[in-house]
């Protein structure tokens, strides 16, 4: 069960299984893992093996596509028609969505089934995955410790090969830190490259979904799927078609390398360091070259992202109000009072702390302070990005300032928590493509990931980097053992 | 800056978010502790640079204003806690 979605293809294609019987594998290995991990919130068999079964219909009458009847895993922020879809939260713990987000149609256009809905921080908002109202997800590699969030689901089914692929979403790191931290490979692409139509909004200058898989070259298949113009989406791009998997075999003779000096100081230490250390070396030996880069106000990114992503989530959170879905609370007065009383037992602590946060920063007087300010170190750190990449092809980083902690470890301080972000929110600000991929172990065995950002639109060649690396090593070949099996 | 519990007040009222009595301490506490974090801003220069809302340079796309929705409202009705008629039931706003 440790086949990638690039193999799982091609046994479809050659008749050597179907896809109900894939969906059967994933659906007991879920049955038998998920008490545990807890990184499903919502499974439906009988829904997965029709879809399956329709599946392996298109491909009996030659009707099918590279990927159908691969199964995949969605985060639960998607709207997915028919399915609960709950963002993590009490205030959609009843939430049936009457449609479908653009990716999950594209994911249905391709044939692939839904395997169930997983498990995240609450509105998306968390590096842990503790802040869901469906409980915390373990990791797989060890059951004591966070899977990293906010896609901590996706990433620990993943991981743990419950899916062979999930979808993600990624606003200040969601997609590429739990990756890193279960080992496993995810991709955030360029803003505005797949389309959010339906996908339930956090920050919406920042939120971009994408692909979590094993290998770098089943999150560029999956992204093929993803991506491309929606007219629902007001900030979907009109760009031509492009397949991300082109550049994948290109040797990485003359790459440059670029390894920003911020992000390689004294504060990257231990088995993290010696292990993006190697990857370097690594490519290196695979006809890279390195140049040393700077990210000067890289260091304000985490606090300029905690001004603009709460504004931007004060305001689209406004929308739950119990009058036309979702949670309503049980007893009220007059409308201010059901407003309040709905939205106080509906969110959770931290989803409430940030709509303060944001509806502060908004608030007259302080306007100029913190968000146009932030705005404008948004701008500063654009622009260092952009001078950086006229000296190199792609940037180099580790992906998260630790391994996964402990459950509990961070929860008293939502500021330490915050900081596990430290070098993936610059990108979301940016707005350009980021991954990680795993590099490596520390002393407990738990995995370290490696950050790979690259320029706008250059996906394919970022690809083309992690598929190179992964040739020539086997991090991302590794899965914890099965847990509950 | 630090935020007063008459702040914590204000800011829950614009935020539609009932927050009572001890509570109004402990965000009082956490928010200034997130502010701590948000007050490196200040120290940066940004004289003359223009604010960035979003990566790409997008304008707002428009279309012609004709109609290109399926009326699904029953479908969506379905989902709210209290409708009638084809409307949303909530508690009188007027006195």
């Amino acid at each position: 069960m440790n086949k990638t979605i690039k193999q799982l293809s091609t046994l479809l294609a050659e008749g050597e299984t179907s896809s109900v019987e894939l969906c059967q594998d994933y659906l007991t290995r879920i049955q038998a893992q998920n008490a545990t991990l807890n990184a499903f919130i919502s499974v439906d068999a009988d829904k997965t093996l029709a879809e399956a079964r329709a599946a392996d219909a298109l491909r009996a009458s030659s009707q099918g596509s590279l990927l159908t009847g691969v199964p995949i895993a969605h985060k639960d922020i998607f709207c997915t028609e028919g399915w609960l879809t709950t963002c993590g939260s009490k205030m959609l713990s009843n939430f049936v969505s009457p449609y479908d987000a653009h990716v999950i149609e594209q994911f249905k256009a391709a044939g692939m089934p839904c395997l169930g809905k997983t498990n995240m921080d609450e509105f998306a908002m968390g590096s842990s995955n503790e802040t869901s109202f469906y409980g915390p997800v373990r990791n797989p590699w060890d059951t004591e410790r966070v899977p990293g969030g906010s896609s901590g689901g996706s990433a620990a089914c993943v991981a743990a090969r419950m899916a062979p692929a999930a979808t993600g979403t990624d606003t200040g790191g969601s997609i590429r830190q739990p990756a890193a931290l279960c080992g496993i490979t995810g991709l955030k692409p360029t803003y505005g490259v797949v389309s959010r139509y339906g996908m339930i909004a956090f920050a919406s200058s920042l939120d971009q979904a994408g692909p979590m898989a094993q290998t770098a070259e089943d999150c560029g298949l999956l992204l093929n799927v993803m991506a491309g113009f929606d007219a629902r989406d007001s900030t979907s791009l009109e760009r031509p078609k492009e397949d991300y998997t082109r550049s994948l075999n290109q040797p990485l003779s003359g790459m440059r390398i670029g390894l920003p000096r911020e992000f390689f100081g004294p504060g990257l230490v231990g088995d993290t360091a010696n292990a993006v250390e190697a990857a370097i070396a690594q490519l290196r030996k695979l006809g890279a070259e390195t140049v040393e880069v700077d990210l000067p106000n890289s260091s304000l990114s985490v606090a300029a992202y905690y001004v603009l992503a709460p504004a931007e989530a004060s305001s689209n959170l406004s929308r739950f109000d119990g009058v036309r879905y979702g949670y309503r609370t049980p007893e009220y007065g007059d409308l201010t009072d059901m407003y309040e009383k709905t939205r106080a037992e509906g969110f959770g602590s931290e989803v409430k702390r940030r709509i303060m946060i944001g509806a502060y920063v908004l608030s007259h007087g302080y306007y100029d302070a913190y968000y146009i300010q932030a705005q404008k170190l948004r701008r500063l750190i654009a622009n260092d990005f952009a001078a950086a990449f006229q000296q190199c092809d792609v940037i180099l980083s580790p992906t998260a300032p630790s391994t996964a902690f402990k459950l509990g470890e961070k929860t008293a301080d939502p500021v330490e928590m915050y900081l596990s972000d430290i070098y993936t929110i610059a990108v979301n600000l940016a707005g350009l493509p980021g991954m990680s991929l795993p590099c490596g172990f520390d002393a407990q065995g738990l995995p370290i990931g490696l950050q790979l950002i690259g320029n706008y639109f250059d996906e394919a060649r970022m690809l083309g980097v992690a598929h190179q690396y992964q040739l020539a090593t086997d991090w991302h070949m590794v899965s914890p053992a099965l847990v509950g099996c | 800056m630090s935020l007063s519990p008459q702040d914590v007040e204000r800011i829950a009222k614009l935020a539609r978010i009932r927050v009572d009595g001890d509570e109004v301490m402990a965000y009082q506490s956490q928010l200034n502790n997130i502010f701590g974090l948000i007050e490196a801003m200040q120290a940066v220069d940004t004289a003359g640079i223009a604010p960035m809302s979003h990566a790409q340079d997008l304008f707002q796309r428009l279309r012609p204003d004709v109609v290109t929705e399926p009326n699904r409202r029953d479908a969506f009705q379905a989902l709210a806690p209290q409708t009638e008629n084809g409307l949303y039931l909530v508690p009188k706003v007027i006195e």
